[in-house]
């Protein structure tokens, strides 16, 4: 019988959802489509099926969210990653932390940065750049939204350009999305 | 085209912010198209497009971005629908069970989101609130807080250009 998990890993954990997930052999064509399930393309996670009763959102979502987190240019992936991992501490989205936890690990090798944040959380030390990337993102997603013109200067005077900075609120932003799925409609387990 | 997001965050013309969100374009399109997608969607199920644009409204107020709120409030003027305009305020209440259920999962994903368990979705499908339902009014809080926070920060980021 597998457990919920509640403490934080870069080990990605199984995603068990708390409403039933769409079945594609029930599917709609609109609803396959949203999923991207096609003759060749014949699996969906999950969390895709989850979402799949919502396919008019999820067939936007799903594009946004790639090239929010994968698009070229602009913020390195790494730091992207690091935007996402801040919202998902804040929200405390077990599940988004593991994989983008691990995404990063695979970009720097440095899992040491990772273990920081997964010990100290919102109070984790981290190397200059870093540490105002991660306090930007985590500050963006707080309620009330802590984030202010100081944290902004922060990001200017780490030497990010107007469109690395744009890309780190967006990374964060769809965070802000994306755990108010994956942490609310089902739960990692283990 | 400017997008919703564009227009309340007020990037003015000719900055280097304005030229990262023409580099960004399709993202910014695809939010606008995700705005549709939520606020009034084809097939609403459960959620009319009223009772969306209330808790988008009622969303926005508790984050506190009143010109956000205005925006979902035109929606809502359309729609002459007594009971959902109630939602719109924070802690307005319809005294239609499934609707107030709504309204309540709509502040938790917004204020606490981090605190939201399994007996939160227990609680909306002991209210009558359908599994399709769940998923749809957890998409619409869930963008309404992703466009309220690329907002936030490009007000911030404009300020120190």
């Amino acid at each position: 019988m597998s457990q919920p998990i509640h403490t934080f890993t870069a080990k990605v954990p199984t995603w068990s959802p708390y409403v039933t997930p769409v079945e594609l052999s029930t599917a709609t064509p609109e609803q396959l489509a949203a999923m991207k399930v096609t003759p060749s393309n014949t699996g969906a996670s999950p969390y895709v099926r989850t979402l799949a009763h919502d396919p008019e959102s999820l067939e936007v979502r799903s594009p946004l969210f790639n090239l929010i987190m994968y698009g070229k240019d602009g913020l390195p992936p790494a730091e992207r990653e690091l935007g996402a991992i801040g919202a998902s501490i804040v929200n405390r989205c077990v599940y988004c932390v593991a994989v983008h936890a691990s995404r990063f690990i695979n970009h720097t090798k440095r899992e040491d940065v990772i273990d920081t944040i997964f010990a100290e959380e919102r109070a984790a030390r981290l190397e200059p750049r870093n540490q105002v990337l991660f306090d930007f993102a985590a500050k963006l997603s707080t309620m009330p939204i802590e984030a202010d013109a100081s944290d902004a200067q922060a990001l200017k005077d780490a030497g990010l350009t107007a469109l690395e900075q744009l890309d780190l609120v967006l990374s964060a932003a769809i965070f802000g999305w994306a755990n108010r799925l994956m942490h609310t409609l089902g739960e990692p387990v283990a | 085209m400017t997008t919703l997001i564009e227009t309340l965050a007020g990037v003015p013309a000719g900055s280097e912010l304005s030229a990262a969100l023409k580099a960004r374009a399709e993202v910014m399109r695809l939010s606008e198209a995700a705005h549709d997608a939520v606020l009034v969607p084809r097939e609403p199920g459960g959620l009319s497009h009223a009772l969306r644009a209330a808790l988008a409204a009622r969303m926005c107020r508790l984050v506190g971005n009143a010109a956000a709120a205005a925006h979902y409030d035109v929606y809502l003027a359309h729609s002459d629908d007594a009971d959902a305009a109630v939602l719109a305020q924070p802690g307005g209440t319809c005294g239609e069970p499934r609707q107030d259920a709504m309204a309540r999962h709509a502040d938790l994903l917004t204020l606490a989101p981090r605190k939201a368990t399994k007996g939160d979705i227990e609680a909306l499908k002991a209210a009558g609130i359908s599994e399709p339902d769940i998923v749809r009014l957890s998409e619409l809080a869930a963008f309404v807080n992703y466009q309220l926070r690329v907002i936030a920060g490009l007000k911030l980021l404009k300020g120190v250009q």
